[in-house]
């Protein structure tokens, strides 16, 4: 299912989070209501505990709300057992994680093929998707290289190039420059971007960093599970 | 499934060491258990060449004790048995006690007529009848000692004292390649005279008329020797082959208590490799599942990492096992006819590899499944 440009592709309703550390419930998202729009570029910020990550796991179907509904892409992820849930990430949803997360005994090429392992796609076709996304992150050059030949940077642009190979509508990032340089957080915020305007993918962010929020075209600031600011900005 | 061997091909050699030695216990452990279940079929195989148109009459106390050959006579006329025929174990050393292999004094008229699945010439047996000292090689004991018609063999009497020569007349061909030839037997008169006409035989060989009537045939025959001074005691000869795998005691409990602890063990073992790997990897498995990896496929490959190691192990542990009793020519120092692993054995080896890799990638598996992406990727925020 598509979501035409400037319609919700994230709808949430009156999500609320509890989490139990053993007998104590800990609430970390309350009554929350959030719209985000397809092709939009959303940043969360807000302290540690604030409930940004959480709302991250919910519109990308790896945890479920107490309470309230997660419409993603117009699947109401409430309704969603296990499997249906996988299929839902492998088909909407590509994640950027802060410490890349790739497989070290996989070569750059084999971790941006896993995704499209789940497909039905043949290996000829398989390899030219590959190649194409890591084209578009710079790395056509470096397909053989295992994760330990490549440095932060190039690391992290493998693992967009995997988040984006099976042409998700949503991108998930939690903190994708925490771990990087200011250069190569640069670049990789920049090819986020790219990834945004060029390719109309609807960008979730979760970060800390000022630098990088001032990419998105919104920034949401949590506190205690509340929205307490909202900040539009221009798009570029 | 095949698109993701690669895959788990690269996560099973990720920690080589690791894979290697579980490979290797495997191994070890597979090759022993074939080494013991041949144990039992070689025993079995031995059993069943046994015929059940033949009886054997012992002395009714011990093997130790002989018989008188004057029963020979009696036997011949008991209603039932076709012809009869005799044998004395002869217990001899061939240059030392390593070579070990039956030798039995015979009787040179009757013997090869009741036991026709041994094959010699008319000319081998008629040289056998006529020289006191000749002797027949079975074939597997010629190949093994390049034993050739015309050779001196000496033997050195345990038994029956002394140093005794003998002459190869013959080399005894079995008629199927699962009967014994590993054995050396010669003429029974030179014992009966080397001894002052001795007049004692080990055991008579009865054929018999009728197999149906065996139960029938040995009941007259030890009624006809009761209350005498050498009483007997007559059975078939699968019972009688079956009374010198008795005397070991209980080998088949004791083999499979054996081939038990070892799968056991090596359960354990691989259990413990793939419960390690699993929770090295526990992060990885919740980026798969996060790409959309459904929890059936995650099982699908922890089960299959699980079973290539295991598999890999029993194929070549068994497959060693085969190798090197074939191409040994191993008998356990004469004891066992033929000691060669089975397809059944092979095939039993890798259904064990099978349950290994299944039993022991089940819990991590499992785990895998159950794992909650957001725990495992450990989220804040």
């Amino acid at each position: 299912m598509s979501v035409a440009a400037g319609q919700p592709i994230i709808a949430l309703r009156g999500v609320s989070k509890t989490y139990r550390r053993d007998t104590i419930a800990v609430p970390v998202l309350a009554a929350l209501d959030l719209d985000v729009a397809a092709g939009e570029f959303l940043a969360l910020m807000g302290p540690s505990g604030s409930g940004k990550s959480t709302i991250l796991n919910l519109v990308s179907g790896i945890d479920t709300p107490t309470s309230g509904r997660v419409v993603v892409a117009g699947v109401d992820l409430g309704g969603l057992d296990n499997a249906a849930l996988a299929a839902f990430r492998a088909r909407h949803v590509g994640f950027i994680f802060q410490s890349y997360n790739l497989i070290p005994v996989l070569t750059a090429f084999q971790n941006v093929e896993l995704p499209l392992l789940l497909t039905s796609l043949d290996r000829r076709e398989r390899k030219q998707h590959v190649l194409d996304v890591l084209d578009v992150v710079g790395l056509h050059d470096r397909s053989d290289h295992y994760p330990r030949q490549l440095s932060g940077g190039q690391e992290q642009r493998v693992a967009i190039a995997r988040a984006i190979v099976s042409d998700p509508s949503l991108l998930v990032a939690d903190e994708p420059t925490g771990d990087l340089d200011a250069v190569s957080a640069a670049e990789i915020l920049d090819l986020i971007g790219r990834l945004n305007r060029e390719f109309g993918k609807t960008v979730v962010m979760v970060t800390h960093d000022p630098r990088a929020a001032e990419r998105a075209h919104r920034v949401l600031h949590l506190d205690k599970g509340v929205l307490v600011e909202s900040v539009r900005r221009e798009r570029p | 499934m095949t698109r993701f061997l690669p895959f788990i091909l690269r996560n099973t050699l990720r920690n080589k060491r690791r894979t290697l030695l579980t490979v290797l216990s495997i191994v070890v452990s597979l090759f022993l258990f074939c080494t013991l279940r041949t144990v039992i079929t070689s025993l079995a195989a031995s059993l069943e060449s046994a015929s059940s148109a033949r009886l054997i009459t012992r002395r009714s106390t011990s093997l130790t004790f002989f018989l008188p050959i004057s029963y020979r006579d009696r036997l011949t006329q008991i209603p039932g048995v076709e012809d009869v025929s005799w044998a004395t174990w002869f217990g001899g050393v061939y240059i030392d006690e390593r070579n070990f292999f039956a030798q039995f004094a015979i009787d040179p008229l009757r013997y090869f007529e009741i036991y026709p699945e041994y094959r010699l010439t008319a000319e081998e047996k008629d040289t056998f009848r006529r020289e006191r000292t000749a002797c027949i090689v079975g074939e597997k004991l010629a190949r093994k000692y390049g034993f050739e018609v015309g050779d001196r063999i000496t033997l050195r009497g345990t038994i029956f004292e002394g140093v005794w020569d003998f002459t190869v007349c013959g080399v005894a061909q079995p008629a199927t390649p699962d009967l014994d030839t590993n054995w050396l037997l010669f003429n029974g008169e030179y014992l009966n005279q080397s001894l002052g006409d001795w007049g004692q035989v080990g055991t008579f060989v009865l054929k018999l008329a009728d197999p149906d009537r065996a139960g029938d045939v040995a009941r007259i025959v030890d009624e006809t020797f009761a209350n005498s001074a050498a009483e007997t005691k007559t059975e078939t000869e699968k019972a009688f082959q079956l009374g010198f795998i008795s005397m070991l005691g209980n080998i088949q409990a004791v083999i499979y208590s054996l081939g038990t602890a070892i799968v056991i063990a090596i359960v354990l073992v691989s259990m413990n490799t793939m419960m390690m790997a699993a929770r090295e990897r526990t992060r990885e498995i919740a980026v798969l599942k996060a790409l959309g990896f459904a929890d059936r496929a995650v099982v699908g490959l922890v089960l299959a990492e699980s079973l290539l190691i295991t598999l890999v192990g029993g194929v070549l542990g068994a497959g060693l096992a085969r190798l090197v009793f074939d191409l040994s020519d191993f008998t356990a120092g004469g004891f066992f006819p033929r000691f060669t692993v089975t397809d059944g054995t092979v095939a039993q080896a890798l259904g064990i590899a099978l349950f290994l890799g299944v039993v022991s990638g089940v819990a991590p598996a499992w785990n895998a499944a159950r794992l909650r992406i957001v725990d495992a990727l450990r989220h804040t925020g």
